[in-house]
């Protein structure tokens, strides 16, 4: 294994993140923290697809009630965001938990059918419930968190309100990978890979596949609403089309253009992802065109994802050093 | 050990399985033959829970497991190889094997230890006692079809089960394979007290090591005892060499 | 009470609405059920038809029987289409993982959305009924429009004229066969990558003349796409993937329960047609005539 594998690629980025809001621009930071809660979001999907094996197609359900949750308490509710936050998780964990303990009893198309269809259903609720969750309009200004207490820290005290959720955000975000990675890397991460490669040989070493799949699918949704919970924050208000399909559809790109098969993949696709939609919606209204194409090209050029291809294209380096 | 009573299954209308008994001591080795559509691999489904019989019953250790998913049987202390091969192809020949030690050894839900290291040392000795040591950390997906064969025996035996069901293990195998897979089985069977039931198309294999055999052919049980008896059966010699009394 | 001519209307206007999404439900059910890929796309042909259908009465002009080849030809048009995106791009994804076939379809789906928009704009556009059946009559208190009766008489007819293909031609008889295994099809020698193009570029003829023979009754505008393969898919669910007579019966049930939902709940279609589809997938997934699925 070549050093370069072996670098603490996470804290590095986690680092590189904090340092973000130093330089100064309101716009770098602002895409910072974009690309710091879609790879959280990005990374709970994972669990679920590169893990486990299960194609959801309505990843944004969670995500969408972490938003609804932590808003509502912040907003209607004047709720500390210490207490805010975690309920965001538990929220969309306990949706997770309902709606996926009748998703897994389904393989493939139809398991990926009904995660769509109990996604357009959260999201219709949210679309028409207008006296709780404000309807079409949905819920315009979320208060930050109390961030008064960073101004008393050295270097970043005199930084804007923004730049001190960002720091915040990588804070948590990074714990949440923290944990996301101890999870993955522990005996129950181990099961959910065997479940992905052979769920039937997965039985026969006694695991209860529906049951352990249904546990990825409530960690999944959790850490989902927790990326919610702070999106709707950064975004300063929630709106229904956090839990449209089409944010389901980009979470899922955003997984697969990083590579579904290394634990860090799916954040290098929102970074890539975010990045490459700021960079040619200012060129063109023709996203969706781009997108496709890249897409495309994914597919066919590189299965592995970003990570993918750089992960082979060392090796195949590797190899001719070594000949 | 194992008991089936007059099992039944169908498939739209076609009857697989036909009112199918038998019985398996403890410590024996037994074999079910019989020409391709017989109903070996259903039987098999039916006893392991991959199917529910139509009606019928299968008792392990003198409790009655019929129905019961596939999970719980395997968690009673029946193992399983597959005529597929059925491993883990992304994962590494030690991977494969730990995961069965991590499920029977019930830290499937630990969610915060690391896994690298776990049960090393019993998934290792296992590999030894296959002759896979040397592979542990090559990804299984690359092994030869023999050597996956062995690998999901191993996986099989993790599980530490005290009857062992192994669909045709010499399948696709060449001579010294095959030869090689038999010794190995026997070798194990004897180490760990194994029950072992096992279907095979291979008549020599059979022959070579079942105590017991029993006969299928068309859903029905058509002979059944030991291998001179069976050998010299006239349903037995008509249904697989057309021989006419 | 209700007027019994008001139910009648409504009953009407379900049954064509019931059609039209037959006609694209069928080439939907048809693609999964052989080539087990659940074509994202598939309303992008639909949506396609229609443009090519309004381009070519443009071309044609004012004849009388320009409806009917702009129809023809923009059903072609899809079809050829989608026989070149099967041989040149989806075949190389079929020993990938589904997820991958399901993602390319999505890609299409970005793809031909935006390349209509370029061709066509954004704006609404329409096709005027052909002059055969311009008119409308009088029955049992209702005015129906003779196009409508028109398309009524069709879909059944397509529906009989498929399944008559399906069941006595012998290239619908290797398509049943695929659809139930496609790797004994091959051991026994039939070209099976031909018969996936052809089943592909049949499903796309399907959907592109659904999407031309909409237009003198629905308006051509961008998101036709994904409107119709919602509900497409909830078609399919309903009555069973990979099912023909199933997606037939499905898009009957499906257009009553549009027709008279709206009606019962005023805020039907966004909430309860999801609702519906969970449903039908919670309870009985593989529809009403679909084949159980292994547990």
């Amino acid at each position: 294994m070549s050093a370069l594998r072996r670098a603490p690629w996470g804290l590095l980025a986690a680092v590189a993140a904090l340092a973000v809001p130093l330089v100064g621009s309101r716009f770098y930071t602002f895409v910072a923290t974009d690309v710091a809660i879609m790879a959280l979001f990005a990374v709970s999907l994972n669990l679920l697809l590169g893990y486990t094996g299960l194609v959801s197609f309505g990843h944004a359900a969670y995500f969408g009630v972490g938003a609804y949750t932590t808003g509502l308490l912040m907003k209607k509710a004047g709720v500390a965001f210490l207490l805010a936050f975690p309920a965001a998780g538990v929220l969309a964990g306990l949706c997770a938990l309902v709606f996926g303990f009748f998703c897994v009893r389904l393989t493939k198309i139809y398991f990926a059918m009904l995660t769509l269809a109990f996604a357009q259903i959260v999201w219709a609720i949210c679309f028409k419930w207008n006296d709780v969750t404000g309807g079409e309009q949905g819920m315009p200004e979320i208060p930050y968190p109390d961030l008064a207490w960073m101004e008393r820290l050295p270097v970043v005290g005199d930084l804007r309100t923004s730049d001190h959720f960002h720091l915040l955000t990588v804070v948590v975000v990074a714990l949440c990978f923290w944990l996301l990675r101890r999870i993955v890397g522990s005996p129950f991460g181990r099961i959910l890979t065997t479940i992905r490669e052979n769920p039937e040989r997965a039985e026969f070493i006694g695991v209860h596949v529906r049951r352990w799949e249904l546990l990825a699918f409530v960690l999944s949704g959790a850490f989902a609403g927790l990326a919610g919970a702070l999106f709707g924050i950064f975004n300063r208000g929630v709106f229904p089309d956090f839990v449209y399909w089409t944010k389901s559809s980009e979470v899922l790109i955003m997984t697969i253009l990083g590579g579904m098969g290394y634990f860090y993949g799916p954040a290098v696709g929102a970074l890539v992802l975010l990045v490459l939609n700021q960079q040619i919606t200012s060129y063109t209204e023709y996203w969706p065109f781009v997108l496709g194409t890249i897409l495309i090209v994914l597919l066919f050029a590189f299965p592995g994802g970003i990570v993918g291809a750089l992960d082979a294209g060392c090796r195949r380096l590797a190899g001719l050093r070594r000949a | 050990m194992l008991e089936v009573r007059g099992v039944q299954k169908a498939f739209d209308g076609f009857q697989a399985v036909a009112g199918v008994s038998l019985a398996v001591a403890r410590g024996e080795i037994a074999a079910i033959i019989g020409p391709n559509g017989a109903g070996k691999t259903t039987l098999f489904n039916l006893v392991t829970g991959h199917l529910r019989p139509d009606a019928g019953a299968v008792l392990l250790e003198g409790r009655d497991i019929t129905g019961l998913p596939p999970h719980q049987v395997c968690r009673l202390g029946m193992g399983r190889s597959f005529q597929r091969t059925n491993i883990f192809p992304r994962l590494s020949v030690f991977q494969n094997v730990q995961a069965a030690f991590i499920s029977h050894r019930g830290r499937g839900l630990d969610l915060l230890s690391r896994v690298d290291r776990l049960y090393r040392d019993e998934a290792e000795a296992l590999l030894a006692s296959l002759g896979l040591l040397e592979r542990a950390g090559e990804m299984s997906g690359f092994l030869s079809h023999g050597a996956q064969k062995q690998l999901e025996l191993g996986i099989a035996l993790a599980s530490e089960p005290k009857l062992l069901l192994l669909d045709e293990p010499t399948a696709g195998m060449s001579a010294t394979e095959t030869h090689e897979t038999i010794r190995l089985i026997s070798r194990i069977a004897r180490e760990r007290d194994l029950t072992l039931l096992f279907t095979e198309h291979d008549m020599d294999v059979v022959f070579s090591i079942a105590q017991r055999i029993t006969v299928l052919h068309q859903g029905h049980v058509i002979a059944e005892g030991a291998p001179a008896e069976v050998r010299s059966d006239p349903e037995v010699r008509r249904v697989y060499l057309g021989e006419r009394r | 009470m209700p007027d019994p001519s008001f139910l009648f209307a409504q009953a009407l206007s379900g049954l064509t609405a019931a059609m039209f999404l037959f006609l694209i439900a069928s080439g939907l059910t048809l693609i999964f059920g052989v080539l087990r890929v659940l074509n994202f796309a598939h309303g992008s042909f639909y949506m396609l038809g229609a443009y090519m259908a309004f381009q070519v009465v443009r071309w044609l002009g004012r004849e009388p029987s320009s409806f009917w080849w702009a129809a023809l030809g923009a059903a072609v048009g899809v079809a050829v289409l989608g026989g070149v995106v099967e041989r040149l791009l989806l075949r190389h994804l079929y020993d990938k993982e589904e997820l991958y076939q399901l993602l390319f379809t999505y890609a299409l789906v970005l793809i031909l959305s935006d390349a209509a928009k370029v061709l066509w704009g954004t704006g609404q556009l329409s096709v005027s009924r052909p002059p055969g059946l311009a008119g409308a009559f009088r029955f049992f208190g209702t005015t129906i429009p003779y196009y409508n009766l028109f398309i009524l008489l069709l879909g059944p007819a397509i529906a009989l004229l498929f399944w008559l293909a399906l069941t006595r031609t012998r290239r619908g008889r290797f398509i049943r066969a695929a659809a139930l295994d496609r790797e004994m099809l091959g051991a026994l020698g039939v070209n099976v990558s031909g018969l996936y193009t052809g089943v592909f570029v049949l499903g796309s003829f399907l959907a592109g003349l659904g999407g031309a023979l909409v237009t003198p009754v629905k308006a051509i505008v961008p998101g036709m796409d994904v409107e119709i393969i919602v509900e497409a898919f909830i078609v399919v669910v309903i009555g069973g993937l990979g099912s023909f007579w199933g997606t037939f019966l499905g898009a009957l049930i499906y257009g009553q329960v549009l027709s008279f939902g709206i009606l019962i709940f005023p805020r039907f279609s966004i909430f309860s047609v999801f609702a519906l589809m969970a449903v039908v997938l919670i309870l009985r997934p593989w529809g009403l005539l679909g084949r159980p699925l292994k547990t």
